[in-house]
């Protein structure tokens, strides 16, 4: 592979850094033991690429070149660094050796990555950092792309990063993959943080746009990389929840940008082979025995998806997992969701006890959904002034704007 | 590297307990402070009595205002610090959550701060001064 020209190979450098980047960072992580140096040390590493590939042609292994050449130009700046402070050389010295690049698996590489992923998620660190710095260092995204997804001022999301790596350093976080006795624990917060990335971006969480679809994207990429690198069965089951959520994606909203709900869905925009992943992989974490919370709702989504039209839903299968999931994680949100599916099963009366019981106890009073979920049964049954006071109580809660237009909408259709 | 362990506990759910109860849990906290002890994890620690005996000082116009009672109106109080030698931080996880204290109040789990720079840069100071 000689290219006598630079441009061809400049091409390369640029696939290979979009390719590659993050796998050599992580890497790059555990040899220099610091993030800010790490990236520096990237930096350098592709600069040197562009630089030398051109004449002396591609090396063999681009990716163990890109490492040793970000090692070396670390070892350089700290050595240069230190005859400017009269500090001991030591630091340089210290800088771990990479192991033979010639005997390099890929396997050292893609263990760079899942310790990547649980530092960047580890729970020392804010649930806000965790999920800024996964985005950014696991995913490759740049802070003005984060703080725009987040509707968050660059200069806030920088210094959350800038925050999050100090603390890594200076608590002295590790740069491991947990011991086994640890790893249903540490897991659970990765699979939490790529499930924030990803509601993140199906349902803004405020703002005018109904679906975010780069968050979304960014979200079941990390649950492909992470079921690849540690293929558990809530890793598995969270990716076939993502993908049985996004292929709903293009039925989710009108061409206007309005809300359309599930019963209402036109199943023939929804996309078949998401549903057939998701699928496969909601009955192979189910078949484990092994699963929890994610597979739980991955096997509920699985039942929509199941279904050729509305009116044929399973629902008592769904009422069924639901019991499941309340067991595992107690919720008074899973009991609403719950509370529908009975009201679906067993009729409207069966369901609003249900939720006049659950919101009686107080914790969900200020959540939305739970009083347009209210209204929508007393709508059911008639009862159209309770119906009426339940969607403006939802109304005044509400902060997306697609949801507010159809809960308007409900409320003008109860006047006529 | 030292982490120092903050143990917070409810004073009023320690009351709650009756003699033997107590005797009990603090036999364990003991026991599980020798097992750090022999495998050098225990770099020091001291509990301390209950807040009521402990008096804050605050800078308050210009000169110390004396007040009682700990700084903090929390439910959970201070009840003794552990100096631990541990590897990094999960090391220092791994070793606490062991702990009988984390039953009964939460433990703040702090890395020590290396201070020699600054206390060079101090003496610097100092000495010119002088």
């Amino acid at each position: 592979m000689n290219n006598n020209t630079a441009e061809p190979t400049s091409e390369m450098v640029e696939a290979l850094y979009r390719a590659e980047s993050r796998r050599v960072l992580a890497t790059l992580i555990r040899l220099l033991g610091d993030f800010e140096l790490a990236e520096e040390a990237l930096h350098d590493a592709f600069r040197a690429a562009l630089e030398q590939w051109p004449r002396d042609g591609v090396p063999a292994n681009p990716r163990a070149w890109l490492v040793s050449a970000g090692r070396f130009k670390a070892i350089d700046g700290i050595r240069r660094r230190a005859r400017f402070e009269a500090l001991d050389d030591d630091a340089a010295e210290k800088i771990a050796a990479p192991d033979d690049p010639a005997t390099w698996g890929s396997e050292d590489i893609e263990d760079d990555r899942l310790r990547l992923m649980f530092t960047c998620c580890h729970p020392a660190l804010p649930s806000d950092a965790q999920v800024a710095l996964t985005l950014r260092e696991v995913c490759g995204l740049t802070t003005e792309e984060i703080a725009r997804a987040f509707i968050t001022a660059p200069a806030t999301l920088a210094q959350r990063i800038v925050r999050a790596k100090t603390k890594i350093r200076d608590a002295r976080i590790p740069y491991e993959v947990p011991s086994p006795d640890d790893l249903p624990d540490r897991l659970e917060s990765v699979l939490r943080v790529v499930y924030l990335v990803f509601n993140e971006g199906y349902s803004a969480s405020s703002g005018a746009t109904l679906t975010r679809h780069d968050l979304s994207g960014e979200a079941i990429r990390l649950g492909r990389l992470l079921l690849e690198l540690l293929p558990e069965p809530e890793a598995m089951g969270l990716l076939a929840l993502m993908l049985l959520q996004e292929s709903r994606r293009a039925a989710r909203a009108s061409p206007t940008g309005d809300l359309v709900l599930l019963d209402e869905q036109d199943r023939s925009l929804w996309n078949r082979d998401q549903i057939t992943e998701g699928l496969t992989l909601a009955e192979q974490a189910l078949a484990s025995r092994r699963f929890g919370p994610y597979t739980l709702q991955a096997a509920i989504a699985a039942v929509h998806a199941n279904a050729p039209e509305a009116a044929a839903t399973d629902w008592s299968r769904i009422v069924r997992l639901y019991d499941l999931l309340a067991q595992a994680v107690p919720s008074p949100v899973v009991e609403l969701n719950r509370a529908v599916a009975v009201a679906m099963r067993d009729g409207p009366a069966a369901g609003l006890a249900l939720v006049d019981a659950i919101l009686a106890r107080g914790e969900l009073a200020d959540y939305h959904l739970a009083h347009s979920a209210r209204a929508d049964l007393c709508r059911r049954l008639g009862r159209n002034a309770e119906a009426r006071v339940s969607y403006q109580r939802a109304l005044a809660l509400v902060q997306q704007e697609p949801e507010r237009r159809f809960l308007e909408r409900r409320l003008a259709e109860l006047q006529i | 590297m030292k982490y120092i362990c903050l143990g917070y506990y409810n004073e009023k759910h320690w009351e709650a307990l009756s003699e033997s109860e107590r005797n009990a849990w603090m036999d364990e906290c003991f026991d599980y402070d020798d097992v750090l002890r022999q495998n050098g994890h225990f770099a020091g620690g001291e509990a301390l009595q209950g807040a009521d005996n402990a008096v804050t000082l605050h800078w308050k116009n210009g000169k110390v205002a004396v007040t009682d009672g700990p700084f903090a109106e929390t439910k959970e109080q201070l009840g003794g610090i552990l100096i631990l030698e541990a590897d990094d931080l999960n090391h220092a996880i791994q070793l606490m959550s062991k702990h009988p204290g984390v039953r009964n109040g939460p433990f703040e789990i702090r890395p020590a701060a290396d201070l020699t720079e600054m206390v060079r840069a101090s003496e610097q100071r100092r000495s010119k001064r002088n």
